[in-house]
């Protein structure tokens, strides 16, 4: 049994000057063969070790990163969790995703810093209105919590936002998710690669996989940069690099590979509590626990691995900042990056298996696979150990984009983060 | 942010460009013939290449002609850049 | 009282100008020139604020962008204040007010030090590892973390100031103006190139404008005097601009950089009204040369963070530059050979050098032979293991380096100072390098990164590529500039370079002490706080890339980026690892390379010019006629009309009521219009409609839906043929854009063998809607000389015409289903037809409404709006709209996507009316339609897209989508609302003349 982590333990480890804690997770070479190979070290992919481990009994499973743990999109999200999503496939996925982060921290013995400091999306033309109520109705009938303000009550709750009505798109109301909310996302994917590690998943970083190695319609295994890796299920969370493992299987997925950026001021003392959004003005923004004021840009509309974006969709995204956000002017940027979204022509998820047996996908989150990472976890560890997708994900296949039974979130929220 | 050395116009900023997805997908001329898979295959899939990748952009506040250019995703270098219709310069 | 530091004549200040200025609410006096760090300490203030986490007291540490301790909240409670500014890069003004931050009550008593006692129980990531319990109790321990975290304050006001945008193109751009930069700049700009050279500082130069050693001289020229020539021929170059206060904040791929031109920081604040602060430059280089310099590292020791501590480079700059002492008692610590230089300049100007501490055994050089004539003691082998003083260092203690430099040997010697001026030797700055995608190498010799490989057409010289000498800098930036440039001819001959600096460094990332490491504080981040134990604990709990030990312990993560630490940090990780420097990466350093202030990145596009505003060529009789405005993209629509004590509601009805009794008017120009010619527009217009158009005869309108390629409903609109090739399509207002470069799209890239052309001629006509059963009346009126009976001019067709000499087309179709005119003329006569239509329609009651009224009377009708009726997941078979999708036809955009498995379920969401049980009661739109209330989990059928209070039918009425909904005509269904549930029977979504007959109506 690992260290427990708690302030008891921090105190105790404080007479040894904390030379006696362990390491979070091991550094192990692979195997020849695991029951089940996860592609991709991510928060979704520690996830589905830690449930494969946890609630199917997998007991050898390793988890191949190509670089380190939670560093793609994990690392480089803006860390908006919410459920508050218009049909019923999403918000039986996110709401369950949802009420994993409530207990996620105590589960893990990992503070994932959960705090449901609420979201809220704002309208700014009459469609925004008819848009938002109907998601809010939808909601409340789908037992998410979701309330409509109008604009006097959107500047209670946030009273730094701009509602004059003189300006050019005027808040004219919002939807209110209280359960809603941050966390931190390294701890997302350290407590969960720490708990997988306990479990004994081997945990293979600097792992990258080279091919995807197919008897006829069956997986065998997985060429990696430290050899071959026998498996029977593989289940790929490459995010942004789906498409690239998918083609090694010989496959073609529904998925474009965008840039999203994002940035983050200098920190600063408690100016904003909760996390506002606004798709009309492009631009959402929330206070990391550091003090940085943490700013979501858009996607650039081309395909690129580069994690890098286009300069003119960071100020684009600060232009709507300072229009909703005037006293933000002399607030200065400190730090911007990208990286690479995988999205999908419905803007909702693939978490599926596809024709070829043993192999299965989880991918195409776009611009909101965070707040979903213990959900997509439980559900795809379902799925791989299964072989058949749990209802609450059975949406969220390959083949809808075939049948046309899509999920378009894109349609109903013009943009879904 | 790129420049983009439209065939019609010359070098110019990204910022007047649009980009439109992967090139060389043909539409069908008899959609009604395919199966559901082959038109979910032309609909909806795509390579996604990180690497070399052909592609269409559109100079929508210039010329508002589309065209297509060879770049390279990883780096986002172009290597090239060809009219509609005309074959790949390189590769 | 304070002392007076400063002594006379030095470079940058200007003795005659004195400035006052506020600190802590304590009034100072300066010199024009001063930064708000030299000022301060010229009156010997070092404490300045406090650390991120254990409030520790922190004082000026350097003298540029790399500080990470003295940084000020500028302005406390006006609308200019501005928190975490550098102290160090501050030029002040007269009434500059700045205070410390991260401090309760004071600077010099803060409560939040309490956390520096702490400290044994909050090593890094201690978080990770508490505040779990109880479990609901995070959000309350967060409440105390936030308040303490932080730094400065946000401004609470709007921004008085201004910023703007500025496009720059040149041949060559020159980031630095140091002396590889002004000599790179000469040879370009005479070589005809034209060229910018920027620099952040306010003066050009860089460090060597100072260098007025005896032992450094070019060509037998003391080296700063050297450089003032230099600088003096270049400012006459016609081909060179060069912008100073301007610093390089992002270089982004194809030599794009971003860089921040400061006008007015410097000015006292009334004389700042009305000018431009900051001009964010977009720059477009065909080359870049980076001459950015480097930055000196500190050196990783306990307790080398106390104010007092500063960088001996920067020791040197307050001395050589603005005329300050950072002490009267002082010690250099060093591993190299820059410190004596500073030492030098100290005896030079008479303040006392109590003693070099120096790593190195074997000292050679003719500085270090110079210090000790000075009779500065020099301890040889030794390191600092521990400082004292809290609030200012009053003294340190070093011992002996045992051979390897792994441990201290021998005993603890205390020596007293009031300020230790240290050096790590120097890191190249190549943080714009770097983000512009280039590649470093590690050169072991002087464990530096240095540039590789170049990712575009650009090149780095001086320190910033790894040359730190004189002769390196001299020398190489003539041959690789020339080279670079293509270029043979420059002034530059050869050098003679005299210089006492000796390259010798021993470099020792963590310096041992005689403590066990637990029991230090060896800070390697200094504003958050992380210190070498943390890195090394980090290490032992796993984290061993970079990118996870910097975030694990939040080396770097700082609003220096990282600046000074993060060599150390990865120094410290592959010493603990025992791998090679860089084996496990080297920080990305992302942009910007100092932090940008909102505003400036914005520029002007804030407030009215945030986004374009489209109005018609009606809008002022709009607006003169009290109208209400909606956003629709970017136009502004009249959306009603209130009469005096009119509410919306009173407005909409009596517009409504107005419109099917008497006449309305509607501004409709907003529509898109989009001309269509060729020889194959028909075949065209077959393809992009799911209905056929060969057969429309010339003068007639047809109905027409536009798809996209999965079948779902995209736009929709009237089609005019004008004739036998010439047709003018609308388009819904929002969707206008989109559908333009959609035609464009499948006419350029899939069918370039059509011959139709294409034109948005939106903005060129004026489109004036008149409709009711008065509207032929008054049309006739308007326009005399047509002929507008229902045989001459049926619906759907359309009249070219003149409104007095102007010639107009005029369209009778129709959106409420009343007889409806349409006429199309020239934007700019506009206003003057519509004008007309209200004056010949007075006597008709003629009403103007707008799009709320619009939106009503469609829906008594049973007409959709694209975008509120539909979202993207609506077929036209869905919206009971089969009698428009041709079953002829072989194909058109979308048709295949309507026979997939989904699509052609019948139980798909459908578009149905919906009518109240109690006729008063309006929906509200987007409430959620069900069968079964009881039903758990509830299933939702669909949800109300339109809802009105019918004045014309005397009933609240209601368009929704429904599951099935085709087949429910009759049913009963419930809108669950939050207090109630509201029943409703599916109706068809013709409420009002399901036979038309209002068409052709005869009053």
């Amino acid at each position: 049994m690992k260290n427990n982590y708690s302030i008891f333990s921090l105190i105790k480890n404080a007479f040894s000057y904390h030379e006696n804690w362990e390491k979070a997770w091991k550094d192990p070479e692979p195997k020849k063969e695991y029951e089940a190979i996860i592609v991709g070290g991510g928060g979704h992919g520690l996830a589905t070790a830690y449930y494969l481990a946890k609630k199917h009994n997998m007991k050898n499973i390793a988890v191949v990163e190509k670089g380190w743990i939670g560093g793609g999109n994990t690392g480089r999200n803006t860390t908006i969790i919410r459920s508050n999503y218009l049909w019923d496939a999403s918000a039986g996925l996110y709401d369950h995703a949802l009420k994993i982060w409530e207990g996620l921290s105590q589960e893990l013995n990992y503070n994932v810093m959960f705090s449901q400091r609420g979201v809220m999306n704002l309208a700014h033309n009459l469609q925004d209105v008819r848009d938002l109520k109907r998601r809010t109705h939808a909601n409340r009938l789908n037992g998410i919590d979701a309330v409509y303000l109008n604009t006097e009550e959107v500047k209670k709750f946030c009273p730094i936002i701009n509602t004059s009505q003189d300006i050019r798109y005027p808040v004219l109301g919002g939807t209110l998710q209280r359960r809603a909310g941050t966390a931190r996302h390294d701890a997302v994917a350290w407590g969960y690669a720490r708990g997988a590690d306990e479990m004994g998943v081997d945990i293979i970083q600097n792992c990258e996989v080279k091919g995807i190695k197919r008897n006829g319609d069956t997986v065998e295994g997985i060429e990696t940069n430290k050899g071959f890796i026998k498996a029977k299920k593989i289940g790929v969370v490459a995010a942004g690099h789906s498409s690239v493992i998918a083609n090694m299987a010989g496959l073609k997925l529904p998925l474009e590979s965008k840039p999203l950026q994002a940035l983050v001021s200098e920190p600063v003392k408690p100016i904003i509590d909760t996390v506002v959004m606004s798709n009309a003005v492009h631009a959402y923004v929330s206070q990391s626990d550091k003090g940085e004021l943490v700013i979501g840009a858009g996607t650039d509309d081309y395909i690129s691995y580069s994690q890098k974006g286009s300069h003119d969709i960071v100020e684009g995204t600060l232009n709507a900042i300072l229009e909703l956000y005037p006293i933000f002017s002399r607030m200065r940027m400190l730090r911007q990056w990208g990286g690479i979204v995988d999205i999908c022509p419905d803007a909702s998820p693939i978490i599926s298996k596809t024709s070829v047996k043993g192999l299965y996908f989880n991918c195409g989150w776009g611009t909101g696979g965070f707040k979903a990472t213990p959900g997509s976890g439980d559900l795809f560890a379902h799925t791989i150990a299964n072989d058949e997708p749990h209802k609450l994900n059975a949406a969220f296949n390959l083949n809808r984009f075939v049948s046309g039974d899509l999920v378009d979130e894109h349609g109903a929220a013009a943009v879904a983060h | 942010m790129f420049l983009i050395n439209c065939p019609f116009c010359g070098e110019r900023e990204q910022s007047e460009f649009k980009a439109g997805g992967e090139a060389h997908i043909k539409r069908p001329k008899q959609p009604t013939e395919l199966s559901d898979d082959e038109w979910a295959e032309f609909l909806f899939m795509r390579k996604n290449i990180k690497g070399v990748q052909f592609e269409r952009w559109n100079h929508a506040h210039g010329c508002r002609k589309w065209f297509n250019i060879v770049r390279d995703t990883s780096n986002d270098q172009i290597k090239a850049v060809y009219k509609m219709g005309e074959k790949p310069p390189v590769k | 009282m304070s002392k007076n530091l400063r002594f006379k004549s030095s470079k940058q200040v200007d003795e005659t100008y004195r400035i006052s200025f506020k600190f802590n609410n304590k009034t100072y006096y300066g010199y024009k020139g001063d930064t708000l760090a030299s000022a301060l300490l010229a009156n010997d203030i070092h404490l300045v604020g406090r650390s991120f986490k254990y409030h520790r007291p922190r004082g000026i540490m350097t003298a540029g962008s790399e500080e990470p301790n003295a940084i000020i909240q500028l302005h406390d409670n006006t609308s200019r204040t501005e928190p975490n500014v550098r102290a160090t890069e501050i030029e002040i003004y007269e009434g500059l007010v700045a205070s410390s931050q991260n401090c309760w009550p004071s600077v010099n008593f803060d409560i939040g030090g309490i956390n520096n006692i702490l400290s044994p129980i909050l090593p890094a990531g201690f978080y990770y590892k508490t505040f779990m319990w109880p479990k609901s109790f995070w959000e309350k321990y967060e409440y105390f973390i936030r308040k303490s975290a932080g730094l400065g304050k946000s401004p609470k006001e709007a921004d008085p100031d201004i910023y703007e945008h500025k496009y720059i193109h040149c041949d060559v751009l020159i980031i630095g103006a140091g002396i590889s930069g002004i000599m790179a700049a000469k040879i370009s700009a005479k070589n005809g190139l034209k060229t910018l050279l920027v620099d952040e500082k306010s003066f050009l130069g860089g460090s060597t404008i100072y260098d007025n050693s005896e032992f450094s001289k070019i060509n037998n020229q003391i080296t700063s005097s050297w450089l003032e020539k230099e600088i003096n021929e270049i400012s006459k170059l016609e081909n060179l601009e060069i912008k100073t206060r301007t610093s390089v904040a992002a270089f982004h791929g194809y030599n794009f950089l971003l860089a921040r031109e400061n006008l007015t920081d410097h000015l006292p604040i009334d004389q700042r009204e009305n000018k431009i602060r900051h001009r964010l430059l977009k720059i477009r280089a065909k080359k870049v040369i980076s001459a950015t310099g480097a930055i000196e590292r500190p050196l990783i020791f306990d307790n080398n963070d106390r104010p007092g501590i500063l960088l001996s480079s920067a020791i040197k700059k307050y001395i050589d530059l603005y005329g300050v002492a950072c002490g009267e008692n002082n010690i250099l610590f060093t591993n190299n050979d820059t410190a004596y230089e500073t030492a030098l300049s100290m005896v030079q100007r008479g303040i006392k050098v109590n003693a070099i501490i120096d790593n190195r055994e074997d000292i050679d050089s003719k500085l270090s032979y110079e210090a000790e004539k000075n009779n500065i003691r020099i301890f040889k082998g030794y390191t600092v293991v521990d400082t004292y003083g809290y609030k200012r260092i009053n003294g340190l203690s070093i011992m002996e380096l045992s051979k390897d430099g792994q441990k201290v040997i021998g005993k603890k010697i205390r020596l007293s100072c009031d300020s230790l001026g240290v050096s790590g030797g120097w890191t190249p700055a190549v943080h714009l390098f770097t983000q512009s995608g280039g590649k470093l190498k590690f050169r072991e010799d002087d464990q530096v990164f240095i540039p590789n490989k170049y990712p575009s057409d650009q090149l780095s010289i001086g320190s910033c590529n790894g040359d730190f000498s004189l002769e390196e800098i001299t020398t190489n930036t003539v041959s690789s500039v020339k080279k670079f440039l293509n270029v043979n001819n420059t002034d530059y001959k050869t050098f003679e370079i005299i210089t006492g600096i000796n390259k010798s460094k021993r470099n020792i990332w963590l310096l041992p002490s005689d403590k066990i490491l637990g029991k230090t504080k060896s800070f390697v981040d200094f504003q958050n706080d992380a210190t070498a134990k943390d890195i090394k604990l980090a290490l032992r709990e796993g984290f061993r890339s970079i990118e996870h030990v910097k975030r694990y312990t939040t080396t770097g993560m700082g609003t220096d980026q990282g600046k000074l630490g993060n060599m150390h940090a990865l120094g410290i990780i592959s010493e603990t690892a025992g791998t090679k420097m860089g084996e496990h990466g080297t920080t990305t350093f992302r942009p910007p390379y100092t932090p940008l202030t909102f505003g400036t990145i914005v520029g002007r596009n804030v407030g009215e010019f945030f986004d374009i505003i489209r109005r018609t060529p009606i809008h002022d009789w709009h607006v003169e006629n009290n109208a209400k405005f909606e956003n629709v993209g970017q136009w502004k629509r009249a959306w009603y009309y209130p009469k005096a004590n009119e509410n919306m509601h009173q407005a909409v009805q009596r517009e409504s009521k107005a419109a099917r009794d008497c006449a309305g008017i509607l501004d409709a120009s907003t529509l898109g219009k989009i001309d269509i010619q060729g020889t194959d527009a028909s075949e065209f217009l077959n393809r992009v409609y799911t209905n056929a158009w060969s057969k429309l005869a010339i003068g007639k309108c047809r109905y027409g839906l536009m798809l996209n390629e999965d079948g779902m409903v995209y736009d929709d609109g009237v089609t005019t043929r004008l004739d036998e090739n010439h047709y003018i399509m609308t388009t819904t207002t929002g969707g206008a854009a989109n559908v333009l470069g959609k035609l464009e799209d499948y006419l350029q890239t899939e069918w370039p063998e059509l011959d139709v052309y294409l034109s948005s001629v939106t903005d060129h006509y004026a489109t004036i809607s008149v409709c009711g059963p008065h509207s032929k009346k008054i049309i006739s009126k308007v326009i005399p000389d047509l002929d507008f009976s229902d045989e001459k001019f049926p619906h759907m067709s359309f009249k070219n015409t003149k409104i007095g000499q102007v010639k107009c087309r005029v369209m009778r179709i129709s959106f409420t289903g009343e007889q409806s005119y349409e006429i199309n003329i020239q934007s700019n006569y506009g206003k003057s037809v519509w004008e007309k239509c209200m004056e010949e329609g007075k006597d008709f009651n003629i009403t103007p409404y707008g799009t709320e009224t619009m939106h009503l009377l469609r829906a008594e009708k049973g007409f959709i709006i694209v975008g509120q009726d539909t979202d993207a997941t609506m077929t036209p078979i869905d919206l009971q709209m089969d009698w428009i999708v041709s079953k002829k036809k072989y194909d058109f955009i979308g048709k295949r996507s309507l026979y997939r498995s989904d699509t052609i379920k019948d139980d798909r969401k459908q578009l149905v009316g919906l009518l109240t049980e109690n006729p008063e009661e309006v929906l509200e739109e987007g409430a959620q339609i069900v069968a079964d209330i009881k039903k758990s989990p509830i299933e939702m059928l669909g949800h109300v897209t339109s809802s009105y209070y019918s004045p014309n039918l005397n009933k609240s009425i209601a368009l929704g989508v429904v599951k099935g909904g085709k087949k429910m005509i009759g049913q009963k269904l419930i809108i669950p609302m939050e207090n109630k549930n509201i029943n409703v029977t599916v109706a068809d979504p013709v409420f009002l003349d399901k036979e038309g007959e209002r068409l052709n109506a005869k009053l």
